[in-house]
């Protein structure tokens, strides 16, 4: 081809060093003016997927504030989460009234990991509504927690009231067995699709056993929250 | 059938290929009759769909392949058989097709055909279909009932490609007591039902078309164990282990796991173990080894049956112990005789 | 590479990579991605243009700085270019879609090692100057996206009765849940190998007689 090397001669390490520095330099200046330019439609982009989300588990919802709670206590969100806070969107009406909360559990399924967006109401102590944001579940038989009536009736009214030391659940959600659903804090599981069903309530638990001790002794902060 | 490596004189005993498999094809006619008897028209057209796509998929490959028409061995129609006797009799003719095209094609065909398949080509078009179309494979249509030589199951008949009709309401008019559209491993897995004996002896259990009756698998299974044409260590092994694997988990814990007698009378587990576990181009040779894979697939079925998320796991046991099989022939060769260990 | 002594032209070497050199159907590079993101044939053709972007700018640049490069440290080099761009081209899905961004997850980092990419690098762009350089890096893109795609409509096809999300045979259609599951991938590639095998023993056998 064009340059055949004739002469294998050793190159200077300076040389070496010197072009290795001139192509990180180029391709640095590259990626950062790369994240620069495309960081606002990102975070616009991101801020849809979100409120779209929200919306359609709380319909009222009109603005939608990024919450972190951890044991220090819960402040607006900036960036991602810190290791050992918990993220979670508070919705508020148009008249500035809180509505629900929403915050996502995550948890490994058949095929992939299941993420669920969840509504909690602190008024009944109980979510009220899921929807599933990603997964990669088989169709026709993993994707029955999303079409399946019964199933996604059980979160009209999940119940996941604290106990009284506001550390834990009183009651931890749970999957059951198809048809052996007894208390308010059962997740009635699909036959036949067990495990993607189980991956849904335990995502919901982990993410409210985090959460909740977290979040509940400030909500009376987040009902003033809007007006700040 | 077994064969052991022996040196001269080598007496020819007269059997072929084909006429092994022309014996084979008689132990399932029974079957197949008795399948016909339960559900009816559905399952003629199931037997015969299945069948002739299997031949027409041979037929296809050997024309593609440029080499002999290799209809007349047999073994084609025997996949063809085998396959519709593992699916439900209410499974959609085209999806049948469908089974029969990729157990010859993805089976056998593109292996280079008879002898050369490292899976049994049944197995894998069941295997397709199970991936492919998980909920009408699990769809049962209840045996005996009283419309089945008059009307076919409403499934049968979808248009090709298109999702299967509904069948609830043939099954309501069908008046047979205590139907639930579940066979009896799924119902023990979800309900943990106990069907009784006598309704899996004698083929009144929701069920694939040919493994309702234990009784009858195993007379004919018997017939080709008594010609010869058939390895009884392979059956024998299968469910020799199956049993003592289902015994053992009832030991531990009654409560947990079904009674012994739902896991040998049940599912596929006599067809398997008697019909394609013993298929001649995909099990091993040596004696050692043959016990091996017998227990191997019994071991696996309860297995799967027990603690995978399929209720029935003859299937995919088979199709494990298939691909064993080459690797337990090399290292179990019987040692010749005279030959210094070394 | 061909070691003709009469230099390919520019369209030779454009179309290389399409057709005669295919990565997915003749070389058989890349697939990693090639059986992971084809589900849908939106977003094959996601991967592919993603693939095509990285191939074209990389080896662009690679050939422009590639009497600069010292050859110990040119794969070195190579990567880091490589990765910047996977890093730009990472940035842009996200900033024009996040649904692809999910639906690609972690294939769309990974095209870092993407063996054309690095095998175009070494092979092509190291020897050429830039402009065939950057035309036969876009062929080998093109042919890569035509192959995703190839796998990635006949699996929406026959797993979810659609093409490009439009509803080709009803809502009634039965759709083949396999197809849109790994072992789909593998026998819709199969399938096509077999395809192409055909082709070619077929075109050898008429130049033959």
């Amino acid at each position: 081809m064009s340059t055949p090397d004739t002469t294998p001669e050793i190159t200077s390490s300076g040389r070496m060093i010197r072009t290795l520095a001139l192509v990180t330099t180029v391709c640095g200046a590259l990626i950062v003016a790369a994240w620069q330019l495309s960081l606002p439609a990102i975070e616009a982009n991101k801020k849809l997927v979100l409120e779209r989300g929200v919306k359609s588990l709380i319909p009222n919802a009109s603005d939608i504030v990024e919450y972190d709670a951890d044991s220090s206590g819960i402040r607006r969100a900036h960036g991602d989460p810190a290791a050992n806070a918990v993220r979670f969107y508070a919705a508020y009406d148009n008249k500035g009234q809180l509505q629900a909360i929403a915050a996502e559990g995550a948890a490994r399924g058949y095929a992939d990991v299941v993420r669920v967006l969840y509504g909690y109401r602190p008024s009944c102590e109980c979510i009220f509504g899921i929807k599933v944001v990603q997964m990669r579940e088989t169709p026709g038989i993993g994707d029955k927690v999303i079409t399946d009536a019964n199933f996604v009736a059980n979160f009209n009214e999940l119940d996941v009231r604290l106990s009284d030391d506001m550390k834990t659940l009183a009651n931890a959600v749970r999957t059951v067995k198809h048809g052996s659903k007894r208390y308010g804090w059962d997740i009635d599981a699909i036959a036949g699709a067990t495990i993607t069903s189980k991956a849904v309530g335990r995502g919901i638990n982990d993410s409210v056993q985090k959460l909740l001790p977290l979040l509940v002794p400030h909500l009376k902060e987040l009902e003033q929250g809007a007006a700040q | 059938m077994s064969i052991e490596l022996r040196t001269a004189p080598h007496l020819h005993v007269g059997r072929d290929v084909p006429t092994i498999m022309r014996h084979v094809v008689y132990a399932l006619l029974p079957i197949c009759a008795f399948s016909i008897w339960q559900y009816g028209l559905s399952a003629i057209a199931l037997i015969v769909t299945v069948t002739l796509s299997c031949l027409a998929a041979e037929r296809i490959a050997n024309r593609l392949s440029g080499t002999v028409n290799t209809l007349s061995d047999w073994s084609a129609t025997i996949t063809g058989l085998l396959l519709a006797l593992t699916l439900p009799p209410a499974f959609p003719l085209w999806m049948g097709a469908v089974a029969g095209f990729s157990a010859v094609w993805l089976g056998k065909s593109l292996f280079g055909g008879l002898g050369h398949n490292p899976f049994n080509p049944a197995l894998v078009g069941r295997a397709f279909v199970q991936a492919a179309f998980p909920t009408a494979i699990t769809t049962w249509a209840p045996a005996f009932a009283a419309q089945r030589f008059t009307e076919f199951i409403p499934s049968t008949l979808t248009l090709p490609f298109m999702v299967p009709n509904d069948i609830s309401a043939w099954v309501a008019a069908a008046t047979v007591d205590g139907f639930t559209g579940a066979t009896p491993l799924a119902r023990w897995k979800f309900e943990h039902f106990v069907y009784p004996v006598e309704d899996m002896i004698t083929g009144a259990a929701g069920a694939s078309s040919g493994e309702t009756s234990a009784l009858l698998l195993l007379l004919c299974g018997l017939y080709l164990i008594v010609r010869k044409f058939m390895d009884w260590r392979i059956p024998v092994a299968v469910i020799g282990s199956a049993m003592v694997m289902a015994w053992a988990f009832q030991l531990y814990d009654a409560e947990a796991f079904p009674p012994m007698h739902l896991a040998l009378l049940s599912g596929g587990l006599m067809l398997g173990a008697l019909f394609m576990a013993t298929d001649m181009a995909t099990s091993p040779v040596t004696p050692k080894a043959i016990w091996i894979y017998g227990a191997l697939i019994g071991v696996l079925t309860i297995i799967i049956r027990y603690f995978g998320g399929l209720t029935e796991g003859v299937m995919y046991a088979i199709l494990i112990g298939n691909a064993a099989a080459p690797l337990l022939d090399k290292y179990l060769q019987p040692k010749v005789f005279g030959a210094k260990p070394k | 590479m061909t070691t003709n002594t009469k230099q390919p032209t520019n369209m030779e070497q454009f179309l290389e990579g399409i057709w005669k050199q295919n990565p997915v159907f003749v070389m058989v590079l890349g697939m990693c991605p090639t059986l992971a993101v084809t589900v849908s044939a939106f977003n094959a053709l996601g991967m592919g243009v993603a693939t095509t972007f990285v191939l074209v700018f990389s080896c662009a640049l690679i050939s422009l700085l590639r009497k600069q490069i010292p050859k110990e440290v040119r794969i070195a080099t190579y990567i880091v270019i490589i990765a910047t761009f996977v890093t730009l081209v990472d940035y842009i899905i996200q900033a024009v879609s996040l649904a692809l961004y999910d639906a690609l997850g972690a294939f769309i980092q990974l095209i870092v090692v993407n063996c054309i990419i690095l095998g175009r690098a070494e092979a092509h762009a190291a020897k050429n100057p830039p402009l065939s350089a950057s035309l036969n890096a876009l062929g080998m893109g093109i042919g890569f996206t035509i192959g995703l795609l190839a796998l990635g409509s006949v699996r929406e096809i026959l797993g979810a009765g659609k093409l490009f999300d439009i509803s080709l045979f009803g809502a009634n259609f039965q759709p083949w849940v396999v197809m849109v599951l790994p072992p789909g991938g593998f026998f819709v590639l199969g399938g096509w190998l077999l395809f192409f095998a055909w082709l070619a023993k077929r075109k050898e056998a008429r130049h033959g007689k």
